[in-house]
């Protein structure tokens, strides 16, 4: 079982809570990548992106690593793994309630064609 | 009745989000007008019957509920031979529109609001829960904050384990 750690989720959710975060996440999982490319890849300063890397890196979603002048990122360990398994298990829940509700509603949509075919 | 006979690859996608750091949204699309979706979601012989999914081993036992603003509602589970109660009142509801109630059996309990929208015969549903606050949302989440009866600690257990 997955035991959730509320601190650590707060940061994480909080530093996935911006789009350029989740872009930067996306763009670590396909290769790592300094903070210089990153800032040019999403078109802000420097300044902006080191922040956005400070707030994930918080987070335990990336590590970073300073060799010479060039500071590379790359995911962090089982920090991703927390929220996904938490909103995975939301989407199953809900998955299988509108499962179960589309059943529903296709009988209600049969009633009523039945119904206003006798009418 | 088989409610189980669920074709996955023509079901809609459902979309879980965190909005924000207290609130989370569910949305899906259903491929049926508003006013039966609707239907579906305030008539409590339905409710019970696909609110709490087979495969999760929860059962809704009990399900009262008046929708309309200013209703109540309660629902009772039993998870083996545990049971637990949910309830709170509706505070807007706007037929084949909106739905927004409370949830009231624990303190900090999130305000629910679901949207039903017409998109060409099709209905968006969006389920949005609203906590007071970020802990509030927090603590729903873990299930494990102190002070939170046993029976929420296994029923989130249950939720987070179940089966894909």
């Amino acid at each position: 079982m997955v035991q959730f750690n509320s601190t650590s989720l707060d940061a994480s959710f909080a530093a996935l809570s911006d789009a350029t975060r989740r872009g930067v996440l996306a763009q670590l999982g396909r290769a790592d990548a300094s903070i210089t490319s990153l800032a040019d890849q999403f078109h802000m300063t420097l300044t902006g992106m080191k922040k956005h890397v400070q707030v994930l890196e918080k987070a335990g979603l990336v590590t970073t690593e300073k060799v010479g002048r060039v500071r590379t990122c790359r995911l962090g360990e089982g920090g991703l793994a927390a929220e996904a398994e938490y909103i995975d298990a939301q989407r199953r829940l809900f998955e299988a309630r509108f499962a179960a509700l589309d059943a529903i509603i296709d009988e209600l949509k049969q009633e009523e064609e039945n119904g206003s075919a006798s009418d | 009745m088989d409610q189980q006979a669920i074709s996955p690859g023509s079901a809609n996608p459902t979309n879980v989000e965190r909005k924000s750091e207290r609130e989370l949204a569910v949305t899906r699309l259903f491929d049926a007008p508003p006013h039966l979706v609707f239907k579906a979601w305030s008539d409590a012989a339905l409710f019970q019957r696909w609110w709490a999914p087979k495969s999760f081993g929860v059962n809704l036992v009990s399900c009262e509920m008046d929708v309309r603003t200013g209703g109540k509602y309660r629902l009772e589970f039993a998870v083996g031979d545990q049971s637990m109660a949910f309830y709170g009142k509706y505070i807007d509801v706007v037929p084949d529109q909106r739905i927004v109630w409370t949830n009231e059996e624990e303190q900090d309990g999130a305000v629910t609001t679901v949207t039903f929208e017409d998109q060409g015969g099709k209905t968006l549903v969006t389920y949005h829960e609203s906590y007071s606050s970020k802990e509030a949302l927090d603590e729903a989440m873990t299930g494990s904050a102190a002070g939170l009866p046993e029976q929420f600690e296994q029923l989130a257990a249950l939720l987070a384990t179940a089966d894909a």
